[in-house]
């Protein structure tokens, strides 16, 4: 019985591989650190928000909270999800299309339904 | 499936079907599955013909004849047309793109048996004497005060069906993007296969809204939820929405893979390659893509105002752009070609003319003043009989007929089958040709019966016979496969002698690893361009004679479905009785332990090994 077949890496693909491991995991400490701070204004604002303390509205922070929400999501999905790499065309056609197609039906039940 | 003939027991065949993975297997399951209902669709379909036959009849009651219509639609669409297609898919495409299976095979026997798990609890409703009754659109202002089960039979078993389905799409879009052969490039895949891609992606996009909608009406109807109850605060065309966001991509789900294999069918039966190959995928993506735009048609008469209706009208018209030039590159096919008039090119020839009309009636439907005048008449079942029976039937059978060697090793008989098609065909338009005048002169569509002296009976009564002649066609056709079955004469890689694709370089039925040698693909339809070169076998390997990879079987997508079948039981009953709740949770509780149990058992698949290969490519008198 054959066993499951197990691929070889020559030296040079192998220290290839380890040079690219290593820059993305550059790129996804830096990122984790920007989502981490991003998640920390958000905090400082809505707490700041709370206890009135910088006199911000509620129409400025709503938006930037949204804002931020989707810039981490933006990052998550390049980074910790590797859509940033190559070969991911697809996800992102199907993920793309999903989203204007989620979109165009959102607007449509806002303008003919609950509008 | 080694080609040493043994004689396996009873049980070990059922066994062997229930726990397959091969995805010619599950083709052949899905294709006996969807004929069944079909057969079951169609036995309703004339029940409910026999009631209109002539005014004032009561060979059925009122409440009756709702559970008939509702139960019809919804067997046809979801039991009986998607599932014959996926079984053409799951056998053929894999074969086109020269892969061993899909890509995820434990995958495709969990959405086959949902499936039929999610048919067979939808039909017990007969049993229950609590039928589905709201119409297969189920408008939730009918569906939430309809009493008894009916509505939750219908939620829960489509909810389970419309599961398989969603994995089943899934499965083929990745099979279509990983597994293609070496040379394989998009634009040389068939386009039976480039028409199941985009099919997929509809799937993909199209069944969620359907899975929340339903999920949203059981909600209502068991839970206690209030989503469409406008004495609530809800709002019953939220359901509307929901259902044809999801209900008209639906309709592209179902043709165009008729459309793809009709696409192979011209050009076999024509003897020459498809016009236009280009535009025909361009046009395949951009209907699949416009399909999503234009679901407020089917809302004209709701009231969503003069702008809404105005964009949906000019969105749906687009869609007959991309239609058109798909049928222009179709007669051009044919211009020229040496015509071979086969059951499957029949079947071809007899779509156009339907589908067109069909499709004309459409755009009429389209312009949303003109709708006021025609919805909810005998029009709108007009129009849809005849791009559903006139396109998807035409097609199934088509393919059914041109497939059927491939998938079974056994050719149908070409006299009987041409009986069938004119029995079809002509049954078809004498049904549904006269509903047009029949929507014109005022008949509504859904009623049980009508008064007599408004001028409908002559048109029912002929419209009664037309469905018997179709009746007869089906029984044909069931004939026709039971005779050819019993003959049982072996056919040839390319019993139809002029095959362009890869499925008609190996032999009929395939091995269960389909290709000894994964093929090398060098254009579009590779088998012809080899044959032209001489290459008799019409297949350049790309590698070696080698042990090749398959997987195991697996009784647990079976186990797993039905723990969802209990489940569901339980749900519907947990009001009313004190061991529903219970039921619940075991159902639940079941599918979870199987689901873990696939997660924390490791199972690697088994190697073919090279010396059985080369066994069997001899005793087929293939050359290597
Ligand atoms: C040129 C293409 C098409 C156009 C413009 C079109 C347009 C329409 C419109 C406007 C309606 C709504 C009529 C009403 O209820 O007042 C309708 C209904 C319908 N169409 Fe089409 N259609 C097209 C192709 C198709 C195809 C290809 C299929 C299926 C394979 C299909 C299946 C249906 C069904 C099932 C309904 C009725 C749904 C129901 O109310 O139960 N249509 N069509
Ligand atoms: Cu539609």
């Amino acid at each position: 019985m054959a066993d499951i077949q197990i691929y070889k890496k020559s030296p040079v693909e192998y220290e290839l591989e380890k040079r690219r491991a290593k820059k993305s995991m550059q790129a996804q400490i830096i990122m984790f650190s920007l989502m981490i701070f991003l998640t920390l204004v958000s905090f400082t604002m809505v707490v700041a928000f709370n206890a009135d303390i910088l006199g911000f509205s509620k129409y400025f922070v709503i938006p930037i909270l949204l804002l931020f929400a989707a810039v981490q999501v933006g990052l998550q999905l390049y980074y910790f999800m590797h859509m940033n790499e190559k070969g991911h065309g697809f996800a992102k056609l199907f993920m793309y299309t999903g989203m204007l197609l989620a979109f165009s039906m959102l607007l449509g039940y806002i303008v003919i339904t609950w509008w | 499936m080694s080609s040493v003939a043994q004689k396996r027991s009873f049980g070990a065949t059922v066994w062997d079907w229930m726990t397959t993975v091969d995805h010619k297997k599950i083709g052949i399951l899905y294709l006996l599955g969807g004929l069944f209902f079909f057969v079951l669709g169609g036995i309703e379909a004339l029940i409910i013909r026999l009631q209109l036959l002539k005014p004032n009849n009561d060979l059925v009651s009122a409440g009756l004849f709702n559970e008939l219509i509702t139960m019809h639609g919804t067997t046809m669409i979801f039991l009986a047309a998607m599932p014959i297609l996926f079984g053409l898919m799951n056998a053929i495409m894999p074969l086109q793109i020269g892969a061993r299976d899909v890509a995820f095979p434990f995958i495709n026997s969990l959405g086959l048996w949902m499936f039929i798990f999610g048919g067979i609890f939808l039909n017990l409703s007969w049993f229950f004497g609590q039928v589905p009754d709201a119409g297969w659109t189920s408008y939730t202002s009918l569906a939430i005060t309809s009493e008894g089960h009916g509505i939750d039979f219908y939620a829960i078993g489509l909810q389970i069906a419309g599961g398989g389905t969603l994995m089943a799409g899934i499965n083929f879009l990745v099979t279509i993007i990983n597994m293609r052969a070496p040379g394989m490039t998009y634009m040389r895949m068939p386009l039976f296969t480039w028409t199941t891609f985009v099919a997929s992606a509809l799937i993909l996009f199209a069944f969620p809204p359907l899975t929340i909608g339903l999920f949203m009406l059981t909600f209502d109807r068991l839970f206690g939820g209030n989503f469409f109850d406008h004495t609530m605060g809800g709002n019953t065309i939220i359901w509307e929405h929901i259902f044809w966001i999801f209900g008209h991509p639906e309709v592209y789900i179902l043709i165009l893979p008729a459309f793809g294999i009709f696409s192979e069918v011209f050009p076999i039966f024509a003897r020459k390659r498809l016009f236009g190959y280009a535009s025909m995928v361009f046009a395949t993506v951009l209907i699949g893509f416009l399909g999503f735009m234009v679901w407020a048609h089917h809302m004209f008469t709701v009231g969503l105002g003069p702008t809404a209706n105005a964009i949906f009208a000019v969105a749906t018209m687009a869609i007959a752009v991309p239609t058109g030039v798909k049928i222009f590159n179709w007669l051009l096919t044919i211009w020229g070609g040496s015509i071979k008039v086969t059951v499957p090119m029949l079947y071809a020839l007899g779509f156009i003319p339907s589908f067109v009309m069909g499709g004309v009636t459409g755009i009429m439907q389209g312009a949303a003043p003109l709708d006021y005048q025609l919805h909810d008449s005998y029009f709108i079942v007009a129009h849809f009989h005849y791009v559903i029976v006139g396109g998807v039937v035409l097609g199934i059978f088509s393919g059914m007929t041109l497939w059927w060697p491939k998938m079974f090793g056994v050719m149908l008989s070409e006299t009987l089958g041409k009986w069938t098609f004119w029995f079809f065909f002509i049954g078809f338009h004498l049904t549904f040709l006269i509903q047009h005048w029949l929507g014109f002169w005022g008949m509504p569509r859904r009623v049980w019966t009508y008064m007599d002296g408004q001028g409908w009976n002559s048109a029912n009564f002929i419209s009664t016979i037309g469905a018997m002649l179709m009746g007869i066609g089906v029984i044909i056709f069931l004939i026709n496969v039971i005779k050819s079955h019993v003959q049982k004469k072996p056919v040839p890689n390319d019993p139809w002698g002029d095959g362009r694709t890869l499925e008609w370089a190996i032999p009929s039925p395939p091995p269960f690893y389909n290709f000894a040698q994964t093929p090398l693909v060098r254009g579009l339809d590779s088998v012809w361009i080899e044959k032209q070169e001489g290459n008799e076998s019409g297949l350049t390997p790309a590698e070696p004679v080698q042990d090749i990879h398959m997987p195991n079987g697996s009784i647990i997508p079976f186990l797993m479905t039905l723990g969802i079948f209990v489940a569901g039981f339980g749900a519907m009953y947990r009001l009313e009785t004190s061991w529903g709740l219970p039921v619940l949770v075991l159902g639940l509780f079941f599918t979870f332990a199987t689901m873990s149990a696939r997660s924390l058992k490791d199972d690697l698949g088994f190697y073919v090994k090279k010396e059985q290969v080369l066994k069997d490519l001899k005793e087929k008198g293939g050359k290597i």
